[in-house]
């Protein structure tokens, strides 16, 4: 078994050069007659941090859901470490961590159960994943906290949680929506530093979708998205550049109202 | 995708499936265990009928000779296996407003992206929360045995299988339910168009017979409910024997709410895709 897991570790890092952590190809999405997104394409390059920018109601999380396969793309197609996700699920989701806006621990559980049945939901052994559990608990200084129920914690400490719960299974791609929803400002600060760590350090491709400009640096990838349609995509300097803003808030605002907003 | 990607692809091994049923069955357990007053009001329930409404109804009902009974019995007797069946049902909807609540509050979507199989975590969930129901019935029954209602010895062995069965139509019955409840406001009304009419209407609390004499139309909407074979399926195992018919209906439906279940659950074809639930 533990060379199935070994097998599993070196099989989710290891990953062609050319190909993009994250592929989405024209992708449109709706809900009945209502329209989420609409022909849209991006990209997250590997060990890089990614922002998807955009306002409440872009489509993010219908993107998000569609990258995480709650539902199936019915126009286009999305690659996780080039693996299609419509067509082969369990290559694709087996390589991502995903940190949903919603918080999604089990209050009633401690806080070393819902990491131990994240672990079983990715098919790791009791005791790979409790060393692995204390582990990336340590990482996040909660290594006291874990036989806590998880109700117990603070906002930032679920989110904090529920990245390391992400990260358990050794993902080359990370996706968070809004992470830092409804944090204070050092709890948001902490788990962005974390996070960029994460892909200085370890070379994991961040996918992170936000609607704050604040916490996007000029050397990231950012991918504007609007009304569901992608608006522009490249280097966050480039894209202030492009459009003869002083910053990337008025990148943005020159992006949306040329859209209409 | 290119050829390189192509070759590096594999699935997993029986091991690890078995690693993620356990881990699901055992979260179901933990939260139950969690949830004392679950246990109990799911313990509470039956044994109120049991204790107070069989008693009172012992002398107004009469029980003829019907199968698998070789003699006349006591109502506690009778309607046992119908209160066996209503903890797998109410367990059933629990479950189902678990999914419901589960969805809500977002956990239900760490078990969607899972790279098992969509449908493979599905069975999991029911098969742990049918475990967890069967848990409940030999407790109600130990508690009954003292009470003075017992069953043949091997009938505690033998109703086994079915109580595994009907626990998995129920479950899957609340399953599907769930994939259809929007939100979990809507989930009291829907218990009451389900619980109680498939209660109620099956020999759960009378023989059909009795039924039958009183109302052709119930008699009829009795054998209508699915409800009625796994009571009746319940009633036979623990006398060691198998009514064949329910059975079959029981086998039957499961295969039917199941199916019904994994569509709705589905992510291509699935309710959540098309109104953004999940």
């Amino acid at each position: 078994m533990s060379t199935i897991i070994a097998a599993s570790r070196a099989a989710a890092t290891r990953v062609l050069p050319e190909t993009p952590a994250l592929r989405v190809d024209n992708v449109s999405h709706f809900y009945g007659a209502r329209m989420a997104l609409k022909d849209v394409s991006l990209t997250a390059p590997q060990a890089w941090f990614t922002a998807l920018l955009g306002l409440n109601g872009a489509g993010k999380t219908t993107l998000f859901s569609l990258i995480t396969r709650l539902y199936d793309t019915r126009a286009g197609a999305i690659q996780v470490q080039g693996y299609a996700v419509h067509r082969y699920p369990g290559e694709a989701l087996r390589r991502l961590g995903v940190v949903f806006q919603a918080r999604t621990l089990d209050l009633d559980l401690t806080v070393m159960d819902n990491l131990l049945y994240h672990a079983a939901l990715h098919g790791m052994r009791r005791g790979e994943a409790r060393a692995r559990a204390q582990e990336v608990l340590v990482e996040i200084g909660l290594a006291d906290r874990a036989r806590d129920p998880a109700r117990n914690l603070s906002g930032g400490q679920m989110r904090r949680v529920e990245i390391a719960r992400a990260l358990l299974h050794r993902p080359s791609l990370l996706v968070l929506d809004e992470p830092t929803a409804g944090l204070d400002i050092a709890s948001k600060s902490a788990i962005l530093r974390h996070v960029r760590l994460l892909v200085q350090e370890r070379g994991v491709a961040v996918f992170w979708a936000t609607h704050l400009l604040d916490e996007i640096e000029a050397s990231d990838h950012v991918v504007v998205l609007h009304k569901g349609q992608v608006l522009a995509e490249g280097e966050a300097a480039r894209i202030i550049a492009q459009s003869e803003a002083p910053d990337l808030r008025g990148a943005f605002t020159v992006l949306t109202e040329g859209a209409g907003t | 995708m290119s050829q390189a990607l192509a070759t590096r692809q594999r699935g997993f091994s029986l091991a690890q499936y078995l690693i993620c049923l356990r881990g699901i069955t055992w979260r179901e357990a933990l939260r139950f265990v969690h949830q004392r007053e679950r246990f109990l009001s799911a313990l509470v329930r039956p044994l109120v009928w049991l204790f107070i409404f069989a008693a009172g109804f012992r002398q107004i009902l009469g029980v003829s000779i019907i199968p698998p009974y070789e003699t006349y019995v006591l109502y506690e007797v009778y309607v046992t296996p119908g209160l066996i069946a209503m903890i797998q049902l109410f367990n059933g909807m629990q479950s189902s407003l678990s999914m419901v609540y589960d969805r809500e509050m977002g956990n239900m979507r760490m078990l969607l992206v899972s790279p098992f199989p969509r449908w493979f975590l599905l069975v999991s969930k029911l098969l742990a929360s049918t475990a967890v129901s069967i848990l409940q019935v030999y407790a109600f029954l130990l508690i009954a045995y003292f009470w003075g209602v017992q069953a043949p010895t091997q009938g505690y062995a033998t109703v086994l299988p079915a109580l595994v069965l009907v626990g998995l139509m129920l479950g899957a019955l609340g399953m599907l339910l769930s994939s259809l409840i929007k939100q979990l406001e809507n989930f009291a009304g829907v218990m009451n168009f389900v619980i109680f009419p498939m209660f109620f209407a099956s020999s759960a609390l009378y023989p059909l017979w009795l039924v039958q004499q009183s109302s052709p139309v119930v008699y009829d909407t009795c054998l209508l409910n699915p409800f009625t074979y796994g009571v009746e399926l319940i009633r036979f195992a623990l006398y060691a024997e198998v009514d064949w018919t329910s059975l079959a209906v029981v086998g039957v439906m499961t295969a039917i709410f199941l199916a019904g279940a994994l569509i709705a659950y589905d992510p291509a074809r699935g309710l959540l895709a098309r109104r953004g639930g999940g």
